[in-house]
């Protein structure tokens, strides 16, 4: 039987099926930071139980760390317990840490795919919702929560159930100013923020395809925002010459025999999903969101909608109220305090660059504060290497040390209450950027653009 | 991990859709190492003010509103993966949350943590929300062996569906840890199987 991409990677890590729809999954790589694993570590000591596959694990620092001066001590006393307790945990167990300091530190969705960890065929979790991200190499990676980051530890395996297959094809040419951001918004918008959940999704197409890595990472990573386990997408040619050469990627003969099976790695003609959803590329406009849901976007030149069905009334109602907006109304106009450029989302060096060639030669606007988070160290050498700190400094921009950041306020850098930001991270939830905090998802064009313009303009009028 | 088989108790009703984990705790209170304690942060910023005072219009500072059971609007627990929320809930008391639907990760967080997440039918969950309304006292009976939600006063019960295997961990306060240990050969056979591919 004609087999998916989902189902190849899925059989082939089953230990174990158990009466009942449950199975024994083998996780190749286990990712891990110092908010979520603190708690396992414990656990399997309380239990007295090894950590089963110490090498198969990679540990870095990123949630909870300072984005200036990571050369001091962290100032906040339970960060830096935390951040300490990761150092401590790996030293003890044997995992390689890329701490802060360390030249490959950074957010753990954008150092596993740089450093060629991330491979396809591979399954990957990592106590964080956005491992999705790692599905661009045609990978099966989702988020688990701590006790079944203990499970990972205590044997490699999880307990779970198969999800459902969805395949979401998007066709077609893209128009000018149209990004990755916008065409998962967009797909999030069209199915909600729950209308994939129980699914896996894995993306195709040729707008999918005419995507770089850094873009097809921006698609599977909000692949959680509609529910979905996590989202993947065939890897082809542009997927084996990201991954040459990097530090972790096989090199050699090694290399050959993995492409030689990564090229086996993709859905057949025929293959069973139990959803199947198409989107015509040339539909997607530049997206923003306007409520606190990722689900709830628009084209940045359309207006909010007015009122869902009753039973989703209150909820829509109570959304705008938060953010300060009207139904009906259109974003267009509407004056930006902060925005901010970075998380797993849109943090890479092609984000940067999409930036960094928008604002070089102009200002932001006097009343936006714009800061820049590189999603690594790596990324962050780069775009110094490439000069992109100049540009970026010179129009007004502050280029900070990668880390988590404002995605979720865990750290000092926190969006004031009222305040409004355009962000290119993943969430745009109550409070996400620090209490009362008003978010506004959309491109890191979109974002650079803001920022200049100091409000909410239609951009279509800026590209060419 | 702690026993569940029945529970009798009144209901906090929370009518609001795609609640998510950041609601549920927001990211900074994430910053302890152990997993106690998140309960007082519990819906932190619907709970308190700025300054600490609870706000009077939220239900879990409603005194009318007393139980062990969540009410809550579909697809509760959606957004980030933290376990915490889970934690969090269960730390405050609650036992059972009652959905039209869960997202995924926090319904296996919260399995894994003892907390029940039952699911029941849109119009059942409105119905639910109009009956505590109306009589906030209302009594729901959870009973985990049959499966059943009782609702004495519509003297009405509903079946729930939960898989066998979690159910068995349920009752009997089982986590998957001491099953999936028990399974080392069967995995070093199958890593000895494809070794070839990485």
């Amino acid at each position: 039987m004609a087999k998916s991409l989902f189902d190849k990677i899925w059989d082939a890590h089953v230990v174990k099926a158990i009466p009942g729809g449950l199975e024994v999954f083998y996780i190749d790589r286990h990712l891990i930071h110092e908010v979520t694993s603190p708690q396992a570590f414990d656990e399997l000591q309380e239990r007295g139980l090894p950590l089963s596959r110490p090498k198969q694990i990679l540990a870095t620092a990123d949630h909870n760390v300072p984005t200036r001066n990571q050369h001091l001590p962290i100032q906040d006393p339970l960060s830096r317990s935390q951040v300490d307790k990761l150092t401590e945990n790996c030293a003890k167990f044997g995992v390689e840490l890329f701490g802060l300091g360390h030249q490959y530190q950074g957010i753990v969705h954008v150092i596993g795919p740089e450093l060629g960890v991330t491979q396809p065929g591979m399954t990957i979790v990592c106590g964080d919702s956005h491992t999705s991200t790692h599905g661009a190499f045609g990978a099966i990676a989702f988020g688990i929560g701590t006790s079944q980051v203990t499970q990972v530890m205590a044997s490699q395996c999880l307990l779970i159930s198969r999800p459902k297959r969805m395949r979401i094809t998007v066709d077609g040419e893209l128009r000018p100013g149209v990004t990755a951001k916008d065409i998962i918004l967009y797909i999030i918008a069209q199915l909600g923020t729950g209308g994939a959940t129980g699914y896996f999704v894995e993306y195709a197409g040729s707008a999918i395809r005419s995507l770089s890595m850094e873009g097809r990472m921006t698609v599977c990573n909000m692949s959680i925002e509609m529910g979905a386990r996590g989202g993947l997408i065939a890897p082809d040619a542009t997927t084996f010459n990201y991954l040459k050469g990097r530090p972790y990627a096989p090199q050699g003969e090694r290399w050959e025999q993995a492409v030689a099976y990564w090229q086996t790695l993709y859905s057949e003609e025929g293959a069973e999903f139990e959803s199947e959803l198409t989107f015509d590329a040339a539909a997607i406009a530049p997206m923003i969101t306007y409520g606190t849901n990722p689900g709830m976007g628009i084209a940045l030149n359309s207006s909010i909608p007015v009122l869902g069905t009753d039973g989703e009334a209150a909820s829509f109602n109570k959304s705008l109220a938060y953010m300060g907006f009207k139904p009906g109304e259109s974003l267009l106009g509407k004056e930006i305090n902060y925005v901010f450029i970075g998380s797993c989302t849109n943090s890479r060096i092609e984000d940067l660059r999409a930036v960094a060639a928008y604002v070089k030669g102009k200002h932001k606007a006097q009343h936006v504060e714009a800061i820049i988070v590189p999603g690594s160290k790596l990324v962050e050498k780069q775009a110094i290497e490439e000069g992109l700190d100049q540009v970026l400094a010179e129009a007004g921009f502050e280029l900070r040390e990668p880390g988590c950041s404002a995605c979720l306020a865990m750290n000092d850098d926190k969006i004031p209450a009222g305040a409004y930001c355009v962000s290119t991270s993943n969430r745009n939830f109550e409070g996400r950027q620090g209490p009362g905090a008003r978010t506004l998802l959309a491109s890191p064009l979109v974002a650079a653009i803001t920022a200049v313009e100091g409000r909410i303009v239609d951009i279509t009028q800026y590209v060419n | 991990m702690e026993k569940f088989q029945t529970l009798r108790s009144g209901v906090v009703p929370l009518p609001i859709e795609n609640v998510d984990t950041d609601q549920i705790i927001p990211a900074r209170f994430l910053k302890s190492t152990t997993r106690e304690g998140f309960g007082q942060n519990l819906f932190a910023d619907w709970r308190y003010q700025p300054d600490g005072q609870p706000k009077a219009d939220f239900v879990l500072n409603n005194p009318r509103y007393q139980g062990q059971i969540l009410l809550a609007g579909k697809n509760f627990g959606c957004g980030s993966s933290r376990e915490h929320a889970a934690w969090a809930l269960y730390d405050a008391g609650f036992k059972v949350v009652i959905s039209s639907y869960f997202a995924d990760i926090f319904r296996g967080n919260a399995l894994n943590t003892g907390l029940l997440p039952l699911q029941v039918s849109d119009e059942v969950l409105q119905g639910l929300f109009r009956q505590i309304e109306l009589e906030p006292e209302t009594q729901l009976v959870v009973d985990l062996p049959s499966q059943t939600l009782s609702i004495p006063v519509w003297d009405a019960a509903i079946g729930f569906e939960l898989d066998a295997y979690k159910k068995e961990c349920l009752i009997n306060g089982y986590d998957d840890i001491d099953y999936l240990v028990s399974q080392r050969d069967a995995i070093t056979t199958y890593e000895q199987l494809r070794k070839w591919v990485f």
